[in-house]
């Protein structure tokens, strides 16, 4: 998911060598056109982010200096470009701040307490599920958001997660976790009232 | 959560998704590990947390490629036209 393979080559893509974009453009569009969706749920900004993170790509290559992976680069131009949507859409939020709000305790305290493992596969995964834990991403705060995404849909590290968000190894746990903790809060409560209705219905037949 | 040592279950809950990533040293492990052992409670949240991360993995798993339709448009918003073939 997160490989810069095959190799593109930083020195044709300053020659401005058209085809060695392509295949850059190629090789990422996949990556952040899905990390897009999920962060803006709405397909027609998502393919606004994809095109405006490869025109300021293009624009801003000479800036590019090869210190970090090449798709650490373009994550980080799409995480802003996305980040920026959402500002579009709620003017009345004036800034997403990324560096700050990591204080909110409340999230650690876990209230569901059914465990609905047992469930089998095919009703987790199902349609219906599946719009429920999609549904679940979108309630996220935008700074937990965006560090889920990277790092659980689209299998970044935590440490590629930190150097695109420009943040601490220990910022990005900490966000993880709350996110993680939230979104087990969500699909518990979905799930939990399955196992609680199947047991309800299994009393009822004996 | 039930009564018992009720700080341990909130100390512990902060290395929760680190434990399920598998990136703790073995000792805290083991004092996790201890831990949900007697505490129904903490078992479940670390479950169903392991859960909820495998059900995203899967769901990612599966999630499709660019659509043929926006991958022309962004080549011809790029001017590489000529490459959308490759």
């Amino acid at each position: 998911m997160y490989k810069d393979k095959p190799e593109i080559s930083l020195e044709a893509l300053l020659a401005g060598n058209q085809a060695e974009f392509s295949r850059m453009v190629n090789t990422f569009s996949g990556s952040i056109y899905r990390m897009a969706v999920y962060m803006l749920a709405d397909t027609a900004d998502a393919e606004d982010v994809l095109q405006n993170t490869f025109l300021k790509a293009f624009q801003h290559l000479k800036e590019f200096e090869g210190r970090s992976h090449l798709s650490t680069w373009l994550y980080r131009i799409a995480a802003n470009e996305a980040l920026m949507m959402i500002r579009k859409r709620r003017p009345e939020v004036s800034r997403v701040d990324l560096q700050n709000q990591d204080q909110d305790d409340h999230d650690y305290t876990p209230v569901q307490l059914t465990d609905w493992c047992c469930l089998p596969e095919q009703e987790l995964l199902s349609t219906e599920s599946r719009a429920v834990l999609d549904q679940a991403v979108q309630r996220l705060p935008e700074i937990l958001r965006i560090v889920f995404i990277l790092r659980d849909l689209q299998g970044l590290s935590i440490q590629q997660t930190s150097q695109v968000l420009n943040l601490t190894g220990s910022a990005v746990k900490t966000r993880l976790l709350r996110a993680r903790l939230r979104l087990r809060e969500d699909l518990s409560g979905y799930f939990g009232q399955q196992v609680t209705g199947k047991a309800e219905k299994g009393m009822k037949h004996d | 959560m039930t009564e018992h040592e009720h700080t341990k279950c909130q100390s512990l809950l902060v290395y929760l998704s680190e434990y399920v990533d598998g990136d703790l040293s073995r000792d805290l492990c083991d004092e996790i590990e201890n831990h949900l052992a007697e505490c129904r409670d903490c078992h479940v949240v670390m479950v169903t947390l392991r859960k909820t991360i495998s059900l995203y993995h899967a769901a990612a798993a599966g999630q499709a490629d660019v659509p043929g339709i926006v991958r022309e448009r962004l080549f011809h918003t790029l001017d590489l036209d000529t490459y959308l073939r490759d």
